[in-house]
């Protein structure tokens, strides 16, 4: 097995990025410089599908909107603001070197492209790094309430995998202040009447008409009727595919099937295996548990991550006979302090998570399962004093009381890792656009720019980045091609026929009337994703991961059951169909992961590990990109690979010891 | 810490817009004190499904308190009877066992009934669509630090910016305002200078629109502040109302 896929690897075909020529530097401003334009009057004839509206989509969608395209937005919640970037807390970074610490646009590159573990891709990273000083700007224009200093100008603070302080917040609630924003500007568009907005309604498929895009299928999730939307262009910014886990720190609708349906129709799945465990949640606690909260990275700055140093304490604590105010501080294991002196607590999230993981597989783990480690604000409250650290995390410490009803402002709080973002998702070229014409993808659903792992307030940056100021530009080069093609049917012969699979597809889910619930079905899955594909991953488990989504797989095509009517209000089988992309996306996970046989960033192999347990990368043989080309039902995707060579920054292993 | 419940439910169900609804009574054993109220409904939904009849439809999506999907009138309570609490982060060690549970949709002319607990919340959307926001188009801004914003200004603002737009606050209130949703975005940019420029015609076209799309009046009852899971304070209501009479004196 490893030596065939070793000879097909060799023999996969390359893909090419179209980077353009130039410096790193050079690069964006010269893309820019001689890219295609549409002009005003055309743009008016211009049809362009936005599906989503989170940070990505409705970015996207009102600046899109502003430069005179007619935009369709389609989002699955009751409102566009409701996205789940609205969930995201600690910040977002810039390179504004407000702070004066020797930050730059150079700076924020090379942390990026260092924290994801140099599997990103070079000319993308950089461009978002230059970009990322216009997100600030335009958030402020638009009203967001950052934090302010006492002279008024804006606050920083720092995050993860970063020796400079160049994250912007807003309380712990940045990532809803900046959607916020964001629904702001396509509100304004939809008061306008330039942007046609469609709520709760989700993207089915996507329509391929002579190689490109040129529309979608949607289900109105109130009538359960299945409709047909046409347009020059499909942009989707769908989110992440972490729901494969089933308990993760997404929300509840996030899902993976608009990826699956790109897939489908030709566009490349990118580094399925790259996702990221987030270090600090709120550890499990119950069967009946349906999703998992995070407490923000931010946090580690003024929290401080350890375990008992003793067994027996561990074991004490566990059984409730010692409490961890108890402990003295030599007889506590600061171990991400102890292990990664230089940068402590702010490790990036990948090293964090292992390392914690590593203790409470060792027998350190606290809590009554064992799975969860300690992260304790006493030294910061002594040295700050408790009004201060309530000004800064007051929201987040009330979050984690409601949920666990402990007081962490008396009492260490417990967290452990859970799936909280994924880095891979469909490939896209430096325009932003899949392998099929016309078909864009943005924010977290696409692979671009994190590489093996994203660190922290980066997520919101490449958004908005993407949103705001890459792809309304790159969809120009795109659609000035496209300005004498008339505005398409949907009684064209290709909607008919992706509508007439999508309502089978519903047909059959419907008639199967087995004896599953959903969720039942979703959680078996992700139970086999946890231990076979989560944070340590093995040759051998990811062969039996692979043998059970198979089983899985069978069993819900078999035996699930949804109640109700196909054209209604139906959440099971809004459910139902998100599931059996979540079993097709499992799969895809556990192969890719199966295929690099490295460990970097969030993938762990742990046959592939240094002395010291940190990740072991391979350059020689894994310095790329792998994407697979979805082959028809039941046949196996084949391996393309684009190579990630590095022409101004030279690889390391990575080092957060000194 | 954990223990077990045993609880019965008494939740509205309506099969649709135009239907008649009525309450239906279930019995549930067992359920742990750590779970959320949502959880509680995921397992009461997973029942009926094993019963083969139809789960209840609620909404529902980060379950973080931040999203603003959720919203449940829980015992004559938008998001039940905790202070600062969405319905996602009510937790069932607020009830004792042998509680009956009253779970019943937003109801409000603004909020029209879709399905069993689930309602119509776009008109929050045309308020915004109206006027909530700062005419700006991506791109040619000047520098972040440009504009400062003196830091009380700021947190003034943040505080009403946090508005999740979850519906509670209409829901609460006996006349069905809509005042303290309103009053909440056009108090955040009239506290900034980003907000200055259109600051009067921002207040005139939400409320006028709030008005249009049926939601009552304001009689300063105080039940919205009240039930407010992000604690937004009426004292932005006052703001809105003089916001908009000088607005109209300038007329």
């Amino acid at each position: 097995m490893t030596k065939k896929q070793a000879t097909s690897q060799t023999e996969a075909p390359i893909i090419d990025a179209k980077i353009p020529e130039g410096s790193l530097a050079e690069k964006w401003t010269n893309y820019k410089a001689h890219q295609k334009l549409v002009n005003p009057a055309n743009k008016r004839r211009l049809d362009i599908i936005v599906v989503g509206t989170g940070l990505a989509g409705a970015s996207a969608a009102a600046s899109l909107a502003e430069l005179g395209f007619n935009v369709l937005n389609f989002c699955i919640q009751d409102s566009p603001r409701r996205a789940h970037s609205i969930a995201a807390q600690g910040g977002i970074n810039a390179a504004k070197n407000y702070q004066n610490d020797g930050d730059s646009v150079y700076r924020l590159f090379y942390d990026t492209l260092k924290g994801g573990d140099y599997r990103a891709r070079e000319a993308n990273v950089y461009r978002l790094a230059e970009v990322s000083n216009s997100i600030i700007d335009q958030c402020v224009a638009q009203g967001v309430p950052f934090a302010r200093e006492y002279g008024g100008l804006l606050d920083n603070r720092s995050f993860g995998g970063a020796q400079v302080s160049r994250t912007f917040y807003a309380r712990g609630q940045t990532g809803q202040q900046l959607l916020l924003g964001a629904y702001s500007a396509l509100s304004r568009q939809v008061g306008k009447g330039s942007v046609k907005l469609y709520t709760r309604y989700e993207m089915l498929d996507v329509v391929v008409i002579d190689g490109r895009a040129r529309g979608i299928i949607a289900r109105n999730l109130v009538t359960g009727k299945v409709e047909r939307f046409s347009a020059h262009a499909v942009v989707v910014g769908s989110g992440g595919y972490g729901n494969a886990f089933f308990l993760s720190t997404n929300a509840m609708s996030c899902n993976g099937s608009a990826a699956i349906q790109m897939y489908k129709k030709g566009a490349f799945f990118a580094n399925p295996a790259f996702a990221q465990i987030h270090p600090t949640c709120i550890p499990v606690h119950g069967e009946f548990q349906s999703k998992l909260t995070l407490m923000s990275e931010s946090l580690r700055n003024d929290g401080r991550i350890w375990v008992p140093k003793k067994k027996e304490d561990a074991e004490a604590i566990r059984q409730g006979k010692l409490k961890p105010t108890d402990l003295k501080e030599e007889d506590r294991d600061y171990f991400l302090e102890r292990r990664y002196p230089a940068f402590g607590n702010l490790v990036p999230r990948d090293v964090a998570s292992r390392a914690a993981k590593e203790r409470c597989d060792a027998g350190y783990g606290v809590g009554n399962t064992g799975l969860a480690v300690y992260l304790d604000f006493e030294d910061s409250i002594k040295r700050l004093g408790e009004d201060v650290v309530r000004a800064r995390y007051g929201n987040l410490f009330q979050m984690y009381e409601k949920i666990v009803d402990d007081n962490p402002y008396k009492t260490p709080m417990m967290i452990y890792p859970a799936i909280h973002y994924t880095m891979g998702g469909i490939w896209v070229d430096y325009e932003l656009m899949t392998t099929v014409k016309g078909l864009f993808c943005i924010g977290e659903a696409n692979f671009s720019d994190h590489g093996a792992n994203r660190l922290g307030a980066s997520a919101l940056m490449q958004g908005l980045a993407d949103g705001y100021f890459i792809l309304p530009y790159t969809i120009q080069n795109y659609l000035a091609d496209q300005i004498r093609v008339p505005r398409f049917s949907t009684d064209l012969p290709e909607f008919e026929e992706a509508e007439k699979q999508i309502s089978e597809k519903i047909k059959r889910i419907m008639s199967i009337q087995g004896k599953r619930s959903v969720d039942s079905i979703h959680r078996e899955l992700g139970l086999v994703m946890w231990d076979f594909v989560g944070m340590g991953r093995n040759k051998e488990g990811l062969e039996h991961a692979l043998e059970r989504i198979k089983e899985i797989r069978k069993e819900f095509w078999s035996n699930v059951y949804v109640p109700g009517k196909s054209e209604d209000m139906n959440n099971e089988l809004e459910k139902a169909l998100r599931v059996a992309d979540f079993i097709e996306i499992g799969e895809l996970m556990a192969r890719d992961a199966l295929l690099r046989e490295e460990s970097c960033g969030g993938h762990f192999r742990e046959e592939y590990q240094t002395e010291e347990g940190e990740a072991l990368r391979n350059d020689d043989d894994f310095a790329f990109a792998s994407c697979w080309k979805f082959n028809g039902e039941g046949e196996e995707p084949t391996l393309f690979k684009e190579m990630l060579e590095y022409e101004f920054v030279k690889r390391q292993q990575r080092n957060y010891k000194a | 810490m954990e223990k077990n419940i045993n609880i019965t439910l008494k939740i509205w169900r309506q099969a649709g817009p135009k239907v008649k609804g009525k309450f239906e009574t279930y019995k549930l054993d067992n359920i742990s004190t750590d779970s959320s109220f949502l959880e509680m409904l995921d397992v009461l939904n997973e029942k009926l499904v094993r019963e083969r009849k139809e789960p209840i439809a609620f909404d529902h999506d980060c379950r973080e308190g931040i999203c603003g999907m959720c919203g449940l009138y829980i015992n004559g309570h938008p998001h039940g009877l905790d202070g600062e609490t969405t319905t996602c982060q009510l937790h069932m060690r607020r009830f004792k066992d042998g509680d009956t549970i009253t779970v019943e949709p937003w109801r409000s002319t603004g909020f029209p009934v879709i399905k069993d607990l689930v309602v119509n919340r776009g008109a929050f959307d045309k308020i915004i669509q109206a006027g909530g926001y700062v005419s700006v188009n991506t791109g040619g801004i000047p520098d972040g630090n440009a504009i400062p914003v003196p830091k009380h200004q700021a947190e003034e603002a943040m505080d009403a910016a946090s508005c999740i737009g979850c519906g509670a606050c209409v829901a609460a209130c006996k006349n069905g305002s809509a005042m303290l949703f309103v009053a909440a975005k056009v108090s955040q940019f009239a506290l900034l200078p980003q907000g200055q420029v259109e600051r009067a015609a921002r207040a005139k076209a939400m409320v006028s629109k709030m008005d249009e799309l049926g939601f009552g009046n304001c009689t300063n009852t105080g039940a919205c502040e009240a039930e407010c899971p992000k604690a937004i304070s009426i004292s932005h209501i006052a703001r809105l109302n003089r916001e908009y009479l000088s607005a109209k004196f300038k007329d």
